[in-house]
């Protein structure tokens, strides 16, 4: 069916084909995110709401189901206010800054052995320099907000995300070590071997397992990256106002989108790097790009576990947990996983 | 005309015009924010130039974390404008030939394969072949004495800006969140069990 549709396509568009095509593709990737975006923010407020033993959205809709896209359709129909004094232009290219590396990153993830828009081999540092411009969104609307809040609430965000960005990259180091790649898909397949796939219990061949210290703290830094709970010095709704306080509408609904964009990216991330991607947990059932939406689900599902759980941090303390503990951490283990894979127990071959 | 030379041109043409508005806009922010763009367009034309890790790791290091921080002080700074540009003229002799000499420098090293100073071509290779890996091999055998150098030598300026910062005693009163987290509930109360007096 795809190779009719191709040919179809080929003949219709002639020269310009590869570009369609491309863009397809791109479609294909970004609307089902973006309806995966909508729908985070209602699974949410529904589990949060269950956690809480009360029951969350349930008027919009059977079940509340229609509730995302109304809340949607009430952002885009506010107005987009702009405070007086500020940086019109960088007012408004702000929230794209936070938007758009969330979703250019999407460009590299494999969802399986084969379905992957491009098959760099740098994918992993392509996807570590496109995640790192996502700061800049933060950091230039809390400045061109023209509000003391908004811009010291921006320079908390930022110094926080650039701290656990070093501590990410470190853990991320070990893991392109023991794959001995930076393709993404080859570091999947990497995972796909050892003593354990072997004897069919793939899930324990994995690297969280033998990895499990750097699991941890990346599991950890992505809370802290995506300015979620219990890190979430961004924006703690009681207490403390952030760097998006002037904005307001679609301007606002950008950012929020941004969140839950990158938490997706993240928790696809985890799932590839620690958790075997699209491989299968046992031997017995067949890898697919299901096992990857799975895996994908359930961190986060960590996420809105660990928001409705812990108490917020303060922000010396998240200052100290990134700098004291997660950094020297990761610089020891980096040394320890060298020296195994220079020993005999090497596992990874 | 090919697409890869339009490619070229196009970003040239954003890089020129970035680099020009660095030195131009009147807002400091808005300066560092077109530097910004110029390095992103310089990583594209790197790209070209098939160097993928050179050109991500420019995106990676200088947008990502340099000029990021850049930005945090160019923020913070109360900079006056007017006295920025105070000397403009009785400074623009001595800064004329600096940037002429630079152009012509310039004009030599980029014009070496006119002038025939590139021995050899820059190598092509095909989409399969990983540049990372190639660069980490000559680092790591090749080049290991000017790498371990370069490292030392940039933990000597971690060192250092940390010694500055620490150089005088902390005056305000702050509480080590590191002796905090590690509070147990014994150590701030005691449970007393008092015995309940007898009714007589």
């Amino acid at each position: 069916m795809v190779d009719a549709l191709q040919g179809f396509l080929q003949g219709l568009f002639g020269s310009v084909f590869p570009l369609v095509w491309t863009l397809l593709k791109i479609v294909l990737i970004i609307a089902p995110l973006l309806l995966a975006v909508a729908y985070l923010t209602f699974w949410e407020r529904k589990i949060i709401g269950w956690m809480q033993v009360r029951i969350g959205p349930n008027r919009v809709g059977p079940w509340g189901l229609i509730q995302p896209i109304a809340d949607g359709l009430k952002l885009l129909l506010k107005e987009v206010v702009i405070p007086t004094g500020c940086d019109k232009s960088v007012f408004l290219i702000a929230p794209m800054f936070a938007f758009a590396p969330a979703l250019a990153a999407w460009a590299v993830i494999p969802f399986n052995d084969t379905l992957v828009l491009a098959n760099v081999n740098a994918s992993l540092l392509y996807i570590m320099s496109i995640t790192s411009i996502g700061v800049y969104g933060i950091i230039l609307s809390g400045w061109a907000s023209n509000s003391k809040y908004a811009f010291l609430g921006g320079m908390r965000s930022a110094a926080q995300m650039i701290s656990y960005e070093v501590a990410m990259g470190l853990a991320l180091v070990v893991v392109l070590m023991v794959s001995n790649s930076l393709n993404l898909g080859d570091i999947v397949r990497g995972q796909g071997q050892g003593y354990f796939a072997d004897k069919g219990l793939g899930f324990l061949s994995w690297n969280w397992l033998p990895l499990l210290p750097m699991f941890v703290v990346y599991l950890v830094s992505i809370v802290a990256e995506t300015n979620r709970a219990p890190f979430d010095l961004a924006e703690g709704e009681s207490e403390i106002v952030g760097f998006h306080v002037e904005y307001s509408g679609m301007a606002f609904a950008v950012f929020f989108l941004a969140e839950y964009a990158n938490m997706i990216l993240v928790s696809t991330l985890t799932s590839i790097l620690f958790l075997g991607g699209w491989l299968s947990p046992v031997g017995f059932l067949p890898d697919g790009i299901l096992w990857l939406l799975l895996k994908v689900s359930a961190v986060l599902f960590v996420f809105l576990w660990v928001r409705a759980t812990f108490p917020r941090y303060r922000y010396d303390q998240v200052m100290r947990l990134g700098w004291k503990v997660f950094i020297p951490l990761c610089l020891i283990w980096l040394v320890v996983v060298g020296c195994w894979m220079m020993s005999p127990l090497n596992i990874w071959k | 005309m090919e697409f890869k030379t339009f490619v070229f041109y196009f970003l040239s043409a954003i890089l020129v015009v970035a680099g020009l508005r660095v030195i131009t806009s009147r807002n400091p922010v808005h300066a560092a924010l077109f530097l910004v763009l110029a390095f992103f367009t310089a990583s594209g034309i790197w790209m070209l130039l098939q160097a993928e890790f050179l050109a991500i790791a420019l995106v990676l290091i200088y947008v990502g974390a340099v000029m990021v921080l850049f930005l945090f002080v160019v923020m913070m700074l109360d900079i006056n404008l007017d006295r920025l540009r105070e000397g403009f003229w009785s400074y623009l002799p001595l800064g004329s030939i600096i940037a002429l000499l630079m152009v012509a420098e310039m004009v030599l090293v980029l014009g070496g394969n006119y002038h025939g100073l590139l021995e050899t071509d820059v190598p092509q290779t095909g989409a399969d072949h990983s540049n990372v890996q190639a660069v980490g091999r000559l680092l790591f055998t090749h080049y290991v004495y000017p790498f371990e150098l370069a490292s030392v030598i940039l933990l000597v300026g971690i060192v250092a800006a940390v010694a500055l910062t620490q150089r005088e005693r902390r005056q305000s009163k702050a509480v080590s969140p590191s002796q905090q987290v590690f509070v147990k509930a014994k150590d701030r109360y005691r449970v007393l069990q008092m015995p309940a007096e007898k009714k007589d």
